[in-house]
């Protein structure tokens, strides 16, 4: 167990909000230039002509109920409920994993289409800040899975409350970085 | 974690209620993105639902309502930061001329 320290915080989960800043930087960057980009695409094909709403809108549910189960699975190792924990786990992982495979359909949609990475501004911005925010919910299933692993073997309890919670926080930050995207990108198209 | 900030966190209630809040926001946005008499409104409807869905997630589910003021103002300070870098670039780059 950690010692008390001087700001009363606990290191690592200091340590993950300053993380947390300097992801707030990088999709900030991402994000100035696709919105500086944006609307001066002269190549086709057009945003308006490929963006999926109602497609786009059931993944975003999908990843915001995920950090509904990801609380739950932090909720109920603080109480030592191994089996929900496990249960929670494994939801949001799979929830995550949903999320992936939809964001996986719209860019083999948009390839179809005659949209790949380097044919126009559009697709240059969207595929790079989509694909990352795509691979930071990929290195979150792979965290979850670690916990679940864990969990499986007996070997996450309710003193490991704040391993879940650092993972929870990650978790919840992609998913404050999407609720931004999912604006940005496809309803003020 | 410490007994008192597991303590501070919200309800198992508190937490589905705060995620049908989000799924209802999330549906009155692309409600509001299909009404065409909206659409003078539209940007500043959009932006205001997505900051209320934000500030949900981070006061709640990330629990900065009950774990101190130092990492509300750690992450208030990065998000002041990107959004400045963001609105400055746009600015630079003519994006609200005209």
């Amino acid at each position: 167990m950690e010692g008390p320290t001087s700001t009363g915080i606990p290191n690592r989960k200091l340590a993950m909000w300053t993380f947390i800043g300097s992801e707030c930087m990088l999709f900030g960057t991402l994000i100035a230039t696709y919105m500086i980009y944006r609307g001066r695409n002269l190549v086709p094909p057009y945003p308006h002509d490929l963006l999926n709403i109602p497609f786009i809108t059931v993944t975003t549910f999908v990843l915001l109920m995920s950090s509904l189960m990801m609380v739950l699975a932090l909720a109920a190792v603080q109480r030592n409920d191994l089996r929900a924990t496990k249960l929670w786990l494994a939801l949001t992982a799979l929830f995550g994993l949903i999320f992936l495979g939809g964001q996986y359909y719209e860019f083999s949609h948009f390839v179809h289409e005659g949209l790949p990475l380097s044919r126009n501004l559009f697709s240059s911005t969207f595929f790079v800040l989509t694909g990352t925010h795509g691979a930071h919910v990929a290195g979150g299933v792979i965290w979850l899975g670690t916990l679940l692993v864990r969990a499986i073997d007996g070997k996450l309890d309710a003193r490991h409350a704040e391993t879940v919670e650092i993972a929870g926080l990650y978790w919840h930050f992609v998913d404050v970085v999407w609720i931004i995207l999912f604006t940005l990108i496809y309803l003020l198209v | 974690m410490s007994r008192q900030s597991a303590e501070a966190h919200p309800s198992t209630r508190l937490y589905v209620a705060i995620a049908v809040i989000l799924a209802a926001l999330t549906a009155l946005e692309v409600m509001v993105f299909y009404i065409e008499a909206l659409a003078p409104v539209l940007i500043p409807i959009l932006i205001v639902m997505m900051a209320a869905k934000f500030a949900l997630v981070a006061m709640f589910f990330m629990h900065l309502k009950s774990d101190g003021p130092v990492l509300t103002a750690i992450f208030a300070w990065a998000v002041f930061i990107a959004t400045a870098i963001v609105v400055g670039l746009m600015a630079i780059f003519g994006k609200f001329a005209g």
